[in-house]
């Protein structure tokens, strides 16, 4: 199978700071990535490097197979890349039919000019929410009255909707309680399914280990390489994202509960 | 204990009428009613519920409103305008200078005007969009650099600071009865006629009605509220004001153009307060290097009894409009009903206060913030 994305030696420099020291890592339709990595790994530098806000230092990313040059974010939107961002993600003041079509607003004719066309939004958002396993009051429901793992899943039916090929999820469940957190990573399961390719990012090691089929783990702008799933114990992805011998030491004094 | 099943209580509990609140016109809503059964049961006989008296009022309105949407779509779009009052007045002075003291045709000094108080606007939301200061430092600014050219200006030309005689310049021209006159003369020669409203009994104007038609300032008023509200509510566009009102970087996130949408609310901002200008200086026939002092307030004072959230993301122009109508019938009610005139200021800051309380208390509604 053919990778969806090829990441090949990305470098990242910000001035003289390396953020990003050659990382390479590919990834496949129908399955979750899990991108572990502690705060300043490079995880988000390399997540903005795929969805077209950075521009890598060196290094080639291939787009289905062709080089890929992505200036602007919307171009790598336009391609299917889209990222849902932990608390960016929707308007909590507008309506979650208004938020679902947010940039991608349907419209209809009349008299030669185009307005909103707000039946086929809201028929859609509702049966597309139903999908979800979310039951509206009404497509006017402002998202502020939805919970924050709901407002997750709204964003990730907005890509998966919009035809999303690569959904690159940012932390999405960091913020979340238990529950939330479960729907979430149900919603993730159910993405992957229809062959589309998640990047899961996240600094919680049983999170990534309920869904994941692979693991990249990133310390210091560098990765320590891929496992897949059933290949790699929990603890060893934990001591490879802290660096291994000061978590041991930490962790014996918190008894083993990080 | 999980959110999500108290969420949905808290959804189900939901009544009729709390679901009927959450509209940001409620405020307005609520006000206008209250504010005319006032002046019906303490003015109702003092004349300002007949014909002069009603366009008197609606009139005054009028001049609010169409400020009012150009400061509710920017406002909603998450910006403000404090540059609106010294636009009014930098406007009509532009008008006088151009159509005047240089003697171009009044069409020509009209337009060119319309150019540059729109470029002015232009100038105010690239600023904000490319600074990232705040819009409240950045208007304030022009606010001050504008209403010193209206009076430099004139000044340096005339050695005064009111320019007469646009009325005389503006004679034949067309675009004067597109910004003055009124329109419907028959019809109110015949509701004058037929002894629906008065008609004046003695002088040159005899048999003529006391009310001879709409002014076009109304019917500007009207046509900007209803282009306003279709704008924010049955276009894309709309979605993208609220959007970059709501969140400015989740609206970029989805592929929001918030700089343009930003930058083109300014532009139609300084396009209302050139309409208001040039209204006002078609009616007064001059301009003074005075005019459009605190509208921005008033402006913005309207909208947020309309409903709308100083921070942005949410509100009505039809709310916007209502809160300009509570105005109107206010500054003239009182007069009708023989109050101190002064009180209207006081009333204006107690109206505002209950404005903004009851808005915050609809917010936490819609977004279940606690």
């Amino acid at each position: 199978m053919q990778p969806i994305i090829q990441m090949n030696d990305i470098q990242k420099h910000f001035g003289s700071v390396i953020a990003l020291a050659g990382v390479t890592i590919d990834f496949y339709p129908g399955e979750c990535h899990c991108l572990l990595g502690d705060n300043g790994a490079g995880k988000s530098t390399f997540i903005k490097t795929m969805s077209g806000v950075h521009k890598p230092t060196s290094g080639d990313i291939l787009f289905e197979g062709q080089p890929m040059h992505f200036s602007d974010p919307r171009d790598s939107i336009a391609a299917g890349i889209a990222t849902v961002y932990q608390d960016l993600a929707m308007i909590p003041l507008m309506s979650v039919s208004r938020n679902f079509f947010m940039g991608n607003e349907p419209v209809k004719k009349r008299a030669g000019m185009s307005f909103f066309d707000h039946d086929y939004a809201n028929e859609t958002t509702m049966s597309e929410m139903r999908k979800m396993g979310i039951n509206l009051r009404g497509p006017d429901q402002a998202v502020g009255t939805l919970s924050g793992g709901e407002r997750q899943t709204v964003a990730i039916a907005r890509a998966v909707h919009f035809g999303a090929k690569v959904l690159i999820l940012d932390e999405p469940t960091s913020a979340l309680g238990v529950r939330q957190t479960a729907n979430v990573l149900a919603t993730v399961d159910k993405v992957r399914k229809q062959g589309i390719s998640v990047v899961f990012i996240t600094h919680n090691v049983r999170h990534a280990m309920a869904v994941g089929d692979r693991f990249t783990v990133l310390n210091r702008g560098k990765t320590y390489g891929t496992a897949n799933k059933g290949e790699i114990t929990p603890e060893a992805l934990q001591d490879m994202m802290a660096g291994g011998q000061e978590l041991a030491t930490l962790e014996g004094s918190l008894g083993g509960t990080v | 204990m999980s959110e999500a099943v108290k969420t949905d209580e808290r959804v189900r509990e939901m009544s009729k009428l709390r679901q009927a609140m959450i509209r940001p016109e409620l405020g307005g809503i609520v006000g206008t009613v209250a504010v005319f059964t006032f002046f019906i049961l303490f003015a109702g006989n003092s004349g300002m519920f007949n014909a002069q008296g009603v366009m008197n009022w609606s009139t005054v309105s009028a001049q609010f409103m169409i400020i009012a949407v150009g400061a509710c779509l920017l406002m909603i779009a998450g910006e403000f305008d404090l540059s609106v009052g010294s636009m009014i007045g930098f406007a009509g002075m532009m008008v006088a200078v151009f159509g005047v003291t240089l003697g171009w045709p009044m069409w020509l000094a009209v337009i060119v005007t319309f150019i540059i108080c729109i470029a002015f606007g232009a100038l105010n939301g690239y600023i904000v969009v490319r600074t990232g200061l705040p819009s409240f430092i950045v208007t304030l600014a022009t606010l001050f650099i504008l209403r010193g050219f209206t009076i430099f200006i004139p000044q340096t030309l005339e050695r005064k600071t009111i320019i007469g005689g646009i009325r005389e310049a503006a004679e034949g021209d067309w675009i004067a009865s597109i910004f003055g006159g009124t329109i419907f003369k028959g019809f109110f020669q015949w509701l004058g006629d037929m002894g629906v409203i008065d008609v004046f009994s003695r002088g040159n104007k005899m048999g003529q009605p006391v009310v001879d038609g709409i002014p076009m300032l109304l019917v500007w008023a009207i046509g900007l509220v209803v282009l306003g509200h279709i704008l924010l509510t049955r276009t894309r566009f709309g979605n993208w004001i609220y959007a970059a009102g709501g969140d400015a970087q989740a609206a970029r996130y989805a592929g929001v153009p918030v700089n343009r949408v930003k930058i083109l609310m300014f532009m139609f901002t300084a396009f209302c307060a050139t309409v208001f200008a040039v209204c006002q200086v078609m009616e007064f026939g001059s301009a003074g290097a005075d005019r459009g002092l605190l509208k921005e307030f008033e402006a913005i004072i309207a909208v947020v009894i309309g409903g709308a959230l100083l921070t942005g993301g949410y509100g009505s122009v039809i709310g916007a409009a209502l809160g300009a109508l509570i105005f109107g019938v206010v500054q003239q009610g009182l007069f009708f009903a023989g109050v101190e005139s002064s009180l209207f200021r006081v009333f204006l800051g107690v109206i505002l206060l209950l404005a903004v309380i009851l808005n915050t208390y609809i917010r936490r509604l819609i977004t279940g913030e606690r």
